[in-house]
């Protein structure tokens, strides 16, 4: 075990998948000599060589583009996408292109091997560009496994289930949590399993979904609602998509109330997918209406952060809110 | 032939063309002491104009250099200079009339103050306060004025190329004898907006002025490793679209390309390409620090080639200024700065009901429902929002 933040976790996963997989690539705007804006990929060019590990042309699409072609010819392309929020120019990559090449080709050709690695979320001072929580806007694309680590022990062993797994994957990174989350992550090789949820605190009364930076809001929510004698299990989603219908229903059937909270604007956001599925999994459990608390449906605001967020203390009031109805 | 593709020559054994295949000048008039070349042909420029871009330089300098300041002290969240290329900005800024509609990136209040943006319009925006122009949502630097036609400044990189094309044939179509200025650096050139915005330009014709600032640095990587041709000017030959590339660090060059490219441009209703030679001395931004990517020494040699101090040498031997005037300039500004900031970083934040409007032409039913529960959330919490609570 080693006390590590975020970014040193992931750059330790990246490293030690390099190490075992002379076919992985690492690139990206800025992410060779300089390691990438916040650093996640330091070292790695000095380490792997400049074939290996270097930057890019400032362009997302071609990032894309160029990583499913990697992949595509059987290399493992971890491509950065320096911001979230900048990653709409290769939607068409990722959306029309990496999410249906197995699909379209009938399994002729895949690129199974790549996974996109992109900072997301807010909490920074970074407005509308630096702050947005695109991931529904992936959810939605058959074809794409989406994940989303809440801290650093998470985010080794899911980046490299994510490398390793044999689909496409968009790995979304709290960027809030880069420096901020250290903890202790196991030294070596290890995966979290992509598609299964983890419950990180057991309780009675509700159950209290999220992932990524919001995870810790929801747990200093869970504290508040302790005090007022509320039970809360907590439920870390970590995988988008493919989701753990099964973690969060069996959950919801004890406890008979839902809470999910992401940062994204309410509508059309992925809480909206979970509560349509389980309450046809648990209708006649529920004894409340399922809550969201979420992003407001606006632009990520810079003066208004605060807020716009999803914070714990709205949290805590839909708990007591959904504990009342 | 329909094919704008012209053959001049058949030839009957392979040969190639490469980089070095198209021989581009650059235009320079002002010598590194701030002399003119005797053969230059030098631009329309008064002694008011003159006066007016070497204020903006000085404006602009004080600005950069406080406001980098007020970031490191923690009383804005971000900044970011265009130290260096003040002479490629306000050189073509000074080329264009005021019905001319100006994109820019990010690096070019100097544009921006020039046509009048006032110190206090710059801090409120800074201090996302409730006289920004932009209601605090964006990050500081974001500026834009309609009033100055000027677009609101996007963060995304070369979103704006296609848009000038749009709006310099809007500005066509208009009959309205002005051109659009899109200026974006060399980085952006890569972004797949600039292949769209500059071949659209081309083929429909647009009265689009494309200034790329190149600068050298995208962040941390350098110009060799973002592109391999002749510059971002040999790809608007490709592009059929008039091209010159001109030194960055020259005021007077600046001004005499641009000013040529406009009456070409709104002559001819076709755009131009003007590829500015410069050099990013600072750092990308507040959250950046160039010593991982490159030298002192490096940064030494481009800071001798100061393109304010080379337009001041030549006001001097012009008569139009002098080095009381120029240490009164900057003694004004600082203070004038300094004044500001004291009051901006005072005004209260926007209402919290801005964070509604402007999503649409009016709020919809479902945000205005979100604004009234937040509200009574706020009240109930009023110390966890204290930009907002009891102002309601």
């Amino acid at each position: 075990m080693a006390q590590m933040n975020m970014l040193q976790a992931i750059n330790d996963a990246l490293a030690i998948e390099m190490e075992k997989n002379d076919k992985m690539l690492v690139f990206g705007e800025d992410v060779g000599h300089f390691g990438g804006v916040f650093r996640a990929t330091s070292g790695l060019k000095e380490k792997f060589g400049p074939d290996r590990c270097f930057n890019t042309p400032l362009t997302e699409q071609g990032i894309a583009g160029f990583a499913n072609g990697l992949a595509a010819n059987g290399h493992t392309p971890v491509a950065e996408i320096q911001f979230a929020d900048y990653i709409f120019p290769a939607f068409d990559q990722i959306v029309n292109e990496s999410a249906k090449f197995r699909y379209r080709s009938g399994s002729e050709f895949n690129v199974g091997g790549l996974t996109y690695r992109t900072p997301y979320g807010g909490g920074i001072a970074g407005g509308h560009y630096h702050s947005q929580s695109p991931e529904a806007y992936f959810t939605q694309t058959p074809g794409l496994k989406v994940v989303v680590p809440r801290n650093p022990e998470q985010a080794k062993g899911l980046l490299l289930a994510s490398i390793r797994d044999k689909n496409p994957v968009v790995f979304f990174e709290p960027k809030r949590l880069y420096r901020a989350s250290v903890g202790e992550v196991p030294e070596g090789d290890y995966e979290h399993e992509l598609g299964k949820a983890d419950v990180v605190q057991q309780g009675t009364d509700i159950t209290v979904l999220a992932w990524g930076a919001q995870m810790e809001i929801v747990e200093k929510a869970a504290e508040m609602a302790a005090k007022d004698g509320i039970s809360c299990e907590v439920i870390d989603l970590r995988s988008l998509s493919p989701w753990d219908v099964e973690t969060v229903a069996e959950s919801v059937k004890k406890t008979g109330r839902l809470l999910i909270n992401h940062e994204a604007p309410l509508t059309g956001g992925f809480a909206g997918e979970i509560a349509a599925t389980i309450q046809q999994e648990c209708f006649l459990y529920l004894e409340s209406p399922i809550a969201r608390v979420c992003g407001l449906d606006t632009p990520y605001p810079l003066i208004h952060e605060k807020e716009y967020m999803p914070d714990a203390l709205k949290t805590y009031e839909a708990i007591k809110s959904t504990m009342n109805f | 032939m329909s094919n704008a593709t012209q053959t001049n020559e058949i030839v009957h054994s392979v040969s190639f063309l490469d980089r070095d295949s198209l021989n581009i000048p650059t235009l320079r008039i002002l010598q590194a002491d701030g002399s003119v070349y005797k053969d230059a042909v030098l631009p329309s420029i008064d002694e008011e104009t003159a006066k007016r871009m070497y204020d903006t330089c000085v404006f602009i300098r004080v600005l950069d250099e406080r406001m980098l300041g007020a970031q490191r002290q923690g009383r804005i969240s971000f900044y970011m200079t265009c130290t260096g290329e003040e002479a490629a900005v306000i050189g073509s800024a000074a080329a264009l009339q005021d019905k001319d509609v100006i994109l820019a990136q990010y690096r070019e209040q100097a544009a921006l103050r020039y046509r009048g943006f006032t110190i206090e319009q710059f801090m409120d925006q800074m201090f996302s306060n409730a006289k920004d122009l932009g209601k605090g949502r964006q990050m500081p630097i974001h500026y834009g004025s309609q009033a100055l036609n000027y677009h609101t400044v996007s963060s995304p990189l070369g979103t704006q190329i296609p848009q000038a094309t749009g709006v310099a044939y809007s500005l066509k179509m208009n009959n309205d004898k002005a051109v659009s200025i899109c200026y974006f650096g060399e980085g952006a050139a890569s972004e797949g907006d600039f292949h769209a915005g500059l071949n659209m330009a081309a083929t429909l014709n647009a009265p689009a002025l494309f200034f790329c600032r190149n600068n050298g640095y995208a962040i941390s990587t350098p110009a060799e490793e973002q592109f391999k041709g002749n510059g971002i000017a040999s790809r608007g030959v490709g592009y059929g679209m008039h091209t010159i590339r001109v030194d960055g660090n020259d005021m007077l060059a600046v001004l005499a390309a641009t000013q040529a490219a406009r009456d070409f441009a709104v002559e001819n209703n076709k755009p131009v390409l003007i590829e500015a030679m410069s050099y990013r001395v600072g750092a990308h931004s507040s959250s950046d620090d160039p010593s991982g990517y490159r030298s002192k020494e490096e940064e030494d040699v481009w800071r001798a080639q100061d393109p304010v101090a080379r337009f001041k040498s030549w006001m001097l031997a012009q008569g139009w200024l002098s080095e009381e005037e120029d240490e009164a300039l900057y003694a004004k500004y600082r203070e004038e700065v300094l004044a500001q900031v004291k009051v901006s970083e005072k005004v209260e934040a926007p209402h919290i009901d801005e964070l509604i409007n402007d999503v649409y032409d009016e709020p919809t039913p479902l945000l205005q429902k979100q604004l009234k529960e937040l509200k009574e959330h706020v009240n109930k919490y009023p110390q966890a929002y204290p930009k907002t609570a009891g102002r309601f």
